[in-house]
């Protein structure tokens, strides 16, 4: 079925009770072509574009959970495409065209918002390096604008203007960048994918991979053993411990980052603004309440919840940018566990088990990149080519010393 | 989450600052296969779901670098010890005196 004013109108006429299911819940066939291994944005949007791109749609999503029950309800829901690196910006901003074109090519409402992410600087050093960034965007095509302060007093009055400290001396924005309602994404992507025939199979745990001679042949599920020819990985926090079944040992660390959210206020926030002098990100959902986050907690972790200290610090930077927030009342606070890699860039590739392919290493800058990495994903497990866009995400390249690391940080993944 | 310090006793864990996995060891750069045995001290990480060794250092207390077990499904502390422990602990027994030579 697909959703227009029409159908709208008639199913509210009738009191909302003639909706049908939007996907199927099918029992698990013997044998797949293709076996996608997380029912995430990723491992859905995956599914969707082997089966709308490449043609295949002997295809199913095996899921431990729910639908949409990790990362992709988790995040703070910015998509942006303001990267440094050449083997990273040309992929977000495949991903954020992607995006644009979301809603229309889902028949999904998304509330993709493009409204706008403000960087600020608060030194000179600082406002280098963004000039630096958003020329770096502009020369792969991406627009970039570099504000002094009193373009960013225009947007955002409301800042921490007069802190003698850090200073607000600019900002970098960009324009097309924003955010989206994360859930629909999950939702859009599984009704887009089940309606093209993928089999999305809930409450299947994999137990194991069947490898023959050094190739895949399927999966150990908690629901029986399903055949396929080639096995897809996308399972975010849960990387090492599914990857751990098929004896790989991975350069990632599963860390837990917060998010938190206020009560319901009346429209303040223009779009998204971060604070240079500290990792603190803000911005407004479309029922008012304001979305933030911080860094991640810094150890190891695999507990969906976070700890008191980084509540505090995430809150402290976010007075010093914007005074009036303590104001606000945090309505809930709750964690995700991120896949942070060494570099800090994600991984789409091969493993040495031929026909099984991993895409992971997201860190938590997974959501904006749901439509590209699975686009990309459905590309290398159809064509066994990477796409042109993802070739730098390569499994070996930390061994090869090709790392992709904007931050500069090194092998240390509590720091990106 | 409170990390007992070998030296200072049950601290907030947010006097300490978080280095990693202590499990991995740094191979020797002249042994045969050295690039590919420093890739894997580097980067591959067991990451288990459970019970991790890990470094902190308990750097608004006492300096020190320890070693604390803790689960990673549920922040549980089993204990800790300085790495320097850590590490005598898991180092081969020497071998014995040959005599003078």
């Amino acid at each position: 079925m697909r959703y227009s004013a029409l159908s709208l109108l008639v199913n509210a006429f009738s009191g909302q009770k003639n909706w049908t299911p939007v996907w199927r819940e099918p029992e698990p066939k013997p044998e797949y072509d293709v076996v996608v291994v997380g029912g995430g944005g990723h491992g859905l949007s995956t599914a969707y574009y082997l089966a709308r791109e490449f043609g295949l749609a002997n295809v199913a999503v095996v899921e431990k959970g729910w639908l949409g029950s990790g990362n992709i309800g988790r995040n703070t829901t910015i998509v942006r495409s303001n990267y440094l690196l050449p083997g990273n910006e040309p992929f977000y901003e495949f991903s954020l065209k992607l995006w644009e074109g979301l809603e229309q090519d889902l028949n999904y409402n998304a509330m993709f918002s493009q409204r706008g992410v403000l960087n600020l600087f608060h030194n000179d050093a600082q406002r280098d390096a963004y000039a630096r960034r958003g020329n770096a965007m502009r020369l792969e095509g991406v627009d970039a604008e570099l504000l002094d302060q009193a373009a960013v007093r225009r947007l955002c009055p409301f800042l921490e203007f007069n802190d003698v400290r850090f200073p607000i001396q600019g900002g970098l924005l960009q324009r097309r960048a924003g955010t989206a309602r994360h859930d629909a994404v999950a939702w859009g992507y599984a009704r887009g994918a089940d309606s093209r025939g993928v089999d999305l199979i809930q409450n299947c745990e994999v137990t194991g991979f069947l490898v023959e001679g050094g190739s895949i042949r399927g999966v150990e599920t908690t629901r029986g053993t399903i055949k396929a020819r080639k096995v897809g990985v996308a399972v975010a926090g849960s990387t090492t411990r599914v990857m751990d079944k098929a004896g790989l040992r991975l350069p990632i660390e599963s860390h837990v980052l917060q998010a938190f959210v206020t009560e319901g206020l009346k429209p303040i926030l223009p779009g998204v603004v971060s604070y240079g002098l500290g990792h603190f990100y803000i911005s407004q959902s479309d029922k008012g309440g304001l979305v933030f986050g911080g860094d991640i907690d810094g150890y190891n972790s695999y507990a969906q919840r976070g700890n008191l200290p980084m509540v505090e610090h995430v809150c402290e930077i976010g007075m010093a940018m914007m005074p009036m927030l303590g104001r606000a009342r945090i309505l809930r606070s709750w964690g995700g566990v991120m896949d942070m890699s060494m570099d800090g860039s994600p991984i789409i590739d091969r493993t040495p088990i031929d026909g099984l392919y991993l895409n992971c290493g997201w860190c938590y800058g997974g959501f904006k990149a749901t439509p590209a990495s699975g686009y990309c994903f459905a590309h290398l497990i159809a064509r066994d080519q990477p796409h042109e866009v993802a070739t730098a995400y390569r499994l070996d390249r930390f061994e090869t010393g090709h790392v992709i690391d904007e931050l500069g940080h090194g092998a240390q993944p509590n720091l990106h | 989450m409170r990390l007992p310090c070998p030296l200072c006793g049950e601290r907030d864990h947010s006097e300490f600052v978080y280095r990693g996995d202590a499990n991995v060891v740094r191979p020797d750069a002249e042994a045969p296969g050295a690039q590919r045995a420093f890739h894997e001290f580097v980067h591959l990480r067991a990451n288990p779901a459970g019970w991790h060794k890990e470094h902190w250092y308990h750097e608004m207390g006492c300096r020190s670098w320890i070693v604390v077990e803790r689960n990673t499904l549920t922040h549980e502390v089993r204990g800790a010890v300085t790495a320097a422990e850590h590490t005598l602990a898991r180092r081969p027994a020497p071998v014995a005196d040959e005599g003078g030579r």
